[in-house]
Formats: structure tokens, C-alpha cells, sequence
């Protein structure tokens, strides 16, 4: 009864979305009674459309936590020995639940707009929810008509197929509901944007109301990118961090244009500069976030975290894509020249380098789009390739360095024209920084490679020069949005040092021990005491008991292999220990037959957990400044209502 | 240029549109091309497994005729769902020799006892050497080897029913 409550709730939700759209085109073209009743009932008619599809989402969780296994999804993806917050979790872990959980978040970013977007005209705030409503309608006609999570299987099964062991893990629980709020916040960027080509009004007004979501989604796809990169870290067991996989980039491409979008936003607000580029990347965001979930459902591309879908569905996808993506672009094209130039500014100036900064991020954003692509491309002439760290790093490498660069110049920049010898001297303590960096690391170690070595001297200048916005300034009198763009600067130098020093500095082994004999692995001595049984809720395990010391420090670690019967598995569970200045990453292999040893895969790697504290210190930093700004208009509210 | 700086995104994703619709629009490709094809047998000499049968050696290949290798064991599930096959097409004239990977001698004796013994020779590959030299990754596997120890074609998995005729034809393709 539950399952088809909440289907029914999906059928309503499409047709109050297919209404929406209809009340928005009615209200934008006609200026008599009708077109004030549309304009005043579009939206109560999103903020219910919003309800409706959470209620599905809602039933879908309930079955799935129930285990109903007469629902087709839960009997194909989960068993009913799973712990509870695995189930609840494998309501997304699956191709149709993720699809829901897309537009559960796509209306609820709709009915927000609805009802809290106070500042924008009317016209373009209707114009807006038509987009939104308008894109909502394609995603359901494909949940609906291709991939109806709440389909039946008559006769139940008497048990279910289990959840793939690799997704129970909290970090499962964690990582896709956040990455799925950035990918469809961005919805809401790509839907004021038609809504101000639509209606003409791109200005500082767009801009200020645009803004909370362009940050707000920036913010969930950084700590979604970060907790998805850390999880496969410590569960995949390589010791890696990022694959270049097809969904790893299908994640990373909406973010760099997101990235560009929050820098130009701000200008658009602010100085009202930057309009064409403004509109263009909130719809290239979107863009980003509909061809990557296309590129992971449609099986054209073969990835470990692919879901297995069809060819058919992906036409469809391919379909919406078409319309959307080109309508939009099409629509820009048409328009843009209607909006008239901004604000216009010197080459050196901030704008100019916010210019340089959209520039060098889109640069990157096609070049990870065309290495995940080119795959395809090559199949189509018979040649199988595969495209990996080596050419990201040979193509996107330099291009990064350089855009940190811009980033450590840009705030010292000042608005409208600045000058590029006073530029420089401000410039002095993060070169000198920088340089010093790198003349130490070159005399100290030998061998990193000149990518790491770069990487690290750019991002301790980076960190420098992030810091220099506030080192004259009183600190409490600073503007919340302004320590925002510190923490973020900071926290991307911090990263950069992490991976730095991660591909250079890593010591690996891989030994094959009897329990008794010990290693060495960088500064630590493991010792490999026993090997015994172990057993979980649905899993058994073989476990190793390693003890690692170190001048003055110990540690006991237990990997273990661990056997899943539900689907039949075996997953290599690493143990971790962390210090602080680095982590000690053991798996534990197979046993050789022949000598009973077991092998042992070993890993001290320096430094590595700055690159995902960087992570959160970028996102905490797009946080402030949310926060920072919710609060300015907050006080502003108060005082026009105190003051009149 | 500010006109074509417009319309150049449209006309990137015009392009992208167009390569992936093609992409979508082509079988899946689910070959697996192995890279041995046409590369010579690895050179190997395994003892016997079981009495009365010779081992194998690669040597035992190059003997003018076509020749299949299988790649088995008496604890693998789906040779026993292969061993229909493997004997009607030594009924059809096809010569087989194995290696057995990871296996004993009376383990493997009852085995043929049970699922029949299509085999010329049979070599003890216990610590799978073989097997990993000839780039086999699980069993059953079997390769078709022409008359000079090349190997021609790879076939993984089981053989079933439907693929007889095909593989007669292969081996009568490889004189």
C-alpha cells in the first residue's frame, strides 16, 4: 500500500510540475485577470508539487526499511540481515532510488524558491519556477515511463539480493544525498538563469537572488566530492584517492563550473560586471550536472561506480539533455544580446582576473570532459583506449598551477583598474613564500617530481596570500563573507599541499609474512602477531592483528578480508592509523597457498589527510559566507522593520 | 566575434549530442579480445596427472594438426557443465589436451570417471604457472592452438552447447 501511496504521490507531483509550467507560461504572456490568478497560484502549486514528491521519496525509504520485498527495487537491492541504516541508505544506493532522491530534491529546491525568494521581480521569480517546473516534468516523465522505482514482483521473493558490500559503509549514508543537493541546487542557478534570459532582468538583483544557491550548492558538491573521495580511499583499498573515474569526473566538471559561477555571481551582485558570463556558466552548471548523471546510467561508458542500466534508458536521458541543455543554450543565444553590457573594467582589476579565473576553470572543465569522453570517441573508430591520471595530470596539471596563481593575485586585486607594478609588490610576501618553498624542498629531498614540487611551493604562496586580505584589517570588524573567501583560499593551498606531498613522498610495500615476522615501511616497523576469525552482522571475516611502531609511537591495526554471503563477496576491509603527520594504511591479501605466508599491502603516506581537511576547510569557508550573508539580510529585515 | 563567442557553446554541445548519440546507437561491444591470439604458446613442461596419461608440454603442439587446450579442474562447477561439450567434440574429431590447475591426481581421476575423459594428455599444472602464462584468469578456459604452437582463439567460460559447430568450424579453419 505504501509503494503505490507513494507512486501515486510521483504521478501527482508530475502533474503539478507539468502545471506550473503551464501557470508560469500563462502568467509571463497574459496581463489580464488570468495572467494575475497564474501568477499568484504558481507558487502554492511548487511548494505542493515540492511536498508531494518528498512523500514519495518518503514511501520509497519506508519499504525499503521495511524490506517489502514484493517491491521490485528492495528485492533486487536489499536483504533483510542488513542493518537498519543500510537499508534506509539503500533506498539511493540503486539506479531508480538515486533517480528519485534527483527530483525529491529538484522539487523541494522549487517550492524553496516559492516561498522564501523575496528580493527578485515578479516576473522573473515566475519565470523561474516555470523552468523549474519545466525541468522537474522531463525527470519525472523518466522515473515514471523508464525507471519506476516502486514497480511490483509478484510472487515476493522469500529473501532479498543484498546490497552491494562496497556500499555499506556510512560514508554511503553520507556522500550521495549530499553530492545529489549540490547536483540539483545547481538546478535552481540553471533555472533563474532562463527565467532572467527569459524575462531580460540580468542585474545585481538576479545576482543577490541567485546567489544562496549557487553557494549553498557549492558547499554540499565540495563536501560531497571530499567525503566521496575519503571514502574511496579507506574502502577501495588502492591507497588512492581519485581514479579519474567517469562518475569522479562526472561529480568534479559541475563543480569547477560551479566554482566559476560563485566567483562571477559575486562580481554580478557586487559590481554589477560579468552578466554574459554570469548566465552562461549557471547553465553550463546545470549542463554538467544532467550530462554527468547521463554519462553514469546510460552504459556508454564502463565505470566501477556505473550503475547497470540500459542503452534505452540512456536515450532518454540523452533526450532530455537535448532539450534542455540546447533549449537553454539556444535561448542564450537568442537573448544575451538583449542584455545590455555591464559595468566595463580594466584587464588589471579584479574583475579582469575573476575574467582569468572563469577562463582557466572552464579550460579545466573541458579537459576533463574530453578525457572522459574520448574513450567513447575512439571506440566509435575501433581504437580501445582508456584515459587516466596520466593525461589529467600532464593536461590539467599546468592549467591548475596557473589558476592558482590567479587565485592568490585576485584578492589583492582592486575593483574597476588596478595597477600591475603595485599589484606585484603586494605580491612579494607569497612569492618569496613560494620561492623559498620550493628552493628547500628541491635541497631536502631528492626525487619529487616537478608537478609535486610546484604544487607545493604554489600552494603554501597560496596560503600566504589568502591570508594577506586580513592581516591589516580588525578581525572582528570583518565581514563574514570575507574570512569565507580566506578559509576557501586556504583550505584549497591545504589541499594541494596534501596531494603533494601524497605522490611524492608515499612509501609503499607489499611483503609476504609468516605471524611473527615484521617490515618496515617508512618510519614504522609493522609486525604481522596472528591471523584469526572474525564475524559481523551479515559478513565473517579473516582478520590480522599487526602491531607498527615508531620512535616513541605505536599503533595495532586490524584489516581484514571480509566475506559477504548476500551478494557473495569478498571485500578488503584497510585499517588506517592517523597521526598527524600522516596515515598508515595496511590491507591485508590473500594467503599463499604454497607457503603459508600472508601478504601484506603497506602504505605511509605523509601528509595525506590535509588534502580532504582542505576539502573542509573549502567548504567550510562557502559556509561563512552563506552564513555571513543570510545573516547581513537578516539584520537588514530587523532594522527595516524596527526603523520603518 | 562576440556572435560566434554566443553560439560556440551551442555548437560544442551540438557536437557532444552527436558523438554520444553514436555512442548510444552502437552495440554494446562485450568481446573480449584476448591479447595472446596469434602470439606462440609459452613455453611449458608439465608431468602427468593421473596414470596412463601423458603430461604436457608445449612441444606437443607444434605437431602439424590443430590442437584445443582446456584449462580445468575436478573442483570447478561449470567443467562439469562443459564436459557434454568437450566430448562431443572429440566425438567430431577435435584432438584435446588439458592442464589441470591446483588439483591431485585422484581428485581429478574420479572426475573423469564421472563427467567422461575426452583428453589426449593431461598436464599437473598445481601451482596454476600454466595457466597464468597463457594469460587465463579462471576456469574453464580453452584455447585453440594451430599445427605450429600459435595460439588462434580464446575461448573463456564453459563451452555450451550452441558453440560446438562454431568451434569444429574454428579448428577446421586452423589447418
Amino acid at each position: 500500500m505504501i509503494a503505490e501511496a507513494g507512486l501515486a504521490a510521483l504521478w501527482f507531483a508530475a502533474m503539478l510540475a507539468a502545471l506550473q509550467l503551464l501557470l508560469g507560461v500563462l502568467a509571463l504572456r497574459r496581463k489580464d485577470a488570468a495572467g494575475e490568478q497564474a501568477m499568484a497560484a504558481i507558487g502554492p502549486v511548487a511548494i505542493v508539487q515540492g511536498a508531494l514528491v518528498a512523500i514519495a521519496m518518503a514511501a520509497l525509504i519506508a519499504v525499503f526499511l521495511n524490506t517489502d520485498l514484493s517491491v521490485k527495487l528492495v528485492a533486487e537491492n536489499s536483504h533483510s540481515a542488513k542493518p537498519w541504516i543500510y537499508k534506509f541508505a539503500g533506498a539511493w544506493g540503486n539506479h531508480e532510488g538515486s533517480m528519485l532522491l534527483w527530483v525529491t530534491i529538484l522539487g523541494a529546491g522549487g517550492a524553496l524558491v516559492a516561498w522564501k525568494e523575496r528580493t527578485l521581480d515578479r516576473p522573473t521569480h515566475v519565470a523561474t519556477l516555470a523552468a523549474q517546473g519545466a525541468i522537474a516534468l522531463g525527470f519525472y516523465a523518466f522515473l515514471l515511463f523508464a525507471s519506476n522505482p516502486f514497480a511490483r514482483l509478484n510472487p515476493a521473493p522469500i529473501e532479498g539480493q543484498g546490497l552491494n558490500p562496497l556500499l555499506q559503509d556510512p560514508g554511503l549514508a553520507f556522500h550521495p544525498p549530499t553530492l545529489y543537493a549540490g547536483y540539483v541546487g545547481l538546478s535552481v542557478a540553471f533555472s533563474f538563469a532562463v527565467g532572467a534570459l527569459v524575462t531580460g532582468q540580468v542585474g545585481p538583483a538576479f545576482a543577490r537572488a541567485m546567489r544562496p544557491w549557487v553557494l549553498g550548492a557549492w558547499v554540499l558538491l565540495t563536501i560531497g566530492i571530499t567525503a566521496g573521495s575519503y571514502w574511496a580511499y579507506y574502502e577501495l583499498g588502492w591507497g588512492g584517492w581519485w581514479f579519474w573515474d567517469p562518475v569522479e569526473n562526472a561529480s568534479l566538471m559541475p563543480w569547477l563550473a560551479a566554482t566559476a559561477l560563485l566567483h562571477s555571481v559575486n562580481v554580478l551582485a557586487a559590481r554589477d560586471g560579468l552578466r554574459a558570463w554570469t548566465v552562461m556558466l549557471a547553465v553550463v552548471a546545470f549542463s554538467m550536472s544532467m550530462i554527468g548523471t547521463f554519462l553514469v546510467r546510460s552504459g556508454i561508458l564502463t565505470s566501477v561506480h556505473a550503475f547497470a542500466v540500459d542503452p534505452r534508458r540512456g536515450a532518454f536521458i540523452l533526450a532530455l539533455l537535448g532539450i534542455y541543455i540546447g533549449g537553454a543554450l539556444a535561448l542564450f543565444g537568442a537573448r544575451i544580446g538583449q542584455v545590455r553590457a555591464g559595468r566595463s573594467f580594466a584587464f588589471v582589476s579584479r574583475e579582469g582576473g575573476l575574467v582569468v579565473n572563469n577562463l582557466l576553470l572552464s579550460v579545466i572543465l573541458g579537459i576533463v570532459l574530453i578525457g572522459t569522453l574520448y574513450p567513447l570517441v575512439a571506440a566509435g573508430f575501433g581504437v580501445r583506449l582508456s584515459v587516466g591520471p596520466p593525461f589529467f595530470h600532464a593536461a590539467a596539471g599546468p592549467i591548475a598551477l596557473a589558476l592558482v596563481a590567479v587565485m592568490a593575485v585576485g584578492p589583492a586585486l582592486r575593483w574597476r583598474s588596478d595597477e600591475a607594478e603595485a599589484v606585484l609588490i603586494r605580491m612579494l610576501w607569497p612569492m618569496v613564500a613560494a620561492a623559498g618553498t620550493f628552493a628547500l624542498m628541491l635541497t631536502l629531498t631528492g626525487g619529487m617530481g616537478m608537478l609535486s614540487l610546484l604544487g607545493l611551493s604554489f600552494g603554501v604562496g597560496l596560503i600566504v596570500a589568502s591570508v594577506l586580505p586580513i592581516t591589516r584589517r580588525n578581525w572582528r570588524r570583518t565581514p563574514l563573507p570575507i574570512w569565507g573567501m580566506v578559509v576557501a583560499h586556504v583550505g584549497l593551498g591545504v589541499s594541494m599541499i596534501g596531494m603533494a606531498c601524497d605522490s611524492a613522498f608515499t612509501a609503499e610495500r607489499l611483503v609476504a609474512l609468516y605471524p611473527g615476522q615484521a617490515t618496515i615501511v617508512g618510519p614504522w616497523r609493522v609486525k604481522l602477531d596472528r591471523i584469526y576469525p572474525n564475524v559481523g552482522p551479515n559478513w565473517s571475516a579473516l582478520e590480522a592483528r599487526l602491531t607498527a611502531t615508531r620512535d616513541g609511537d605505536g599503533a595495532t591495526l586490524r584489516p581484514q578480508q571480509r566475506f559477504f554471503t548476500d551478494p557473495p563477496t569478498t571485500t578488503s576491509e584497510s585499517a588506517i592509523a592517523t597521526r598527524w603527520d600522516g596515515q598508515l594504511y595496511t590491507v591485508l591479501g590473500q594467503q599463499d597457498a604454497a607457503t603459508g605466508r600472508w601478504q601484506l599491502r603497506l602504505w605511509w603516506k605523509p601528509f595525506v589527510t590535509l588534502i580532504w581537511l582542505g576539502g573542509a576547510l573549502i567548504a567550510l569557508g562557502g559556509l561563512l559566507a552563506l552564513v555571513g550573508r543570510w545573516f547581513k539580510a537578516w539584520q537588514q529585515r530587523r532594522r527595516e522593520a524596527l526603523w520603518g | 566575434m562576440k556572435r560566434a563567442l554566443i553560439w560556440l557553446p551551442l555548437g560544442l554541445f551540438g557536437v557532444l549530442f552527436a558523438v554520444v548519440a553514436a555512442g548510444l546507437m552502437r552495440p554494446a561491444d562485450t568481446a573480449i579480445h584476448s591479447t595472446l591470439v596469434d602470439k606462440p604458446l609459452p613455453s611449458f613442461r608439465l608431468g602427468p596427472m593421473v596414470p596412463g596419461k601423458p603430461g604436457l608440454a608445449s612441444s606437443d603442439f607444434a605437431s602439424g594438426k590443430p590442437r584445443l587446450l582446456n584449462v580445468f579442474a575436478s573442483w570447478c562447477i561449470p567443467c562439469i557443465a562443459e564436459a557434454p561439450q568437450l566430448m562431443a567434440l572429440k566425438a567430431r574429431g577435435v584432438p584435446i589436451d588439458a592442464i589441470a590447475i591446483h588439483d591431485k591426481g585422484p581428485a581429478i581421476a574420479a572426475f573423469l570417471r564421472r563427467n567422461g575423459d575426452p583428453y589426449g594428455a593431461i598436464g599437473d599444472d598445481s601451482r596454476s604457472r600454466v595457466q597464468m602464462a597463457l594469460g587465463s584468469s579462471g576456469v574453464p578456459e580453452t584455447f585453440l592452438i594451430d599445427g605450429h604452437g600459435r595460439i588462434v582463439r580464446q575461448y573463456i567460460g564453459d563451452i555450451r552447447a550452441d558453440q560446438v559447430d562454431q568451434i569444429v568450424r574454428d579448428w577446421a579453419a586452423a589447418r
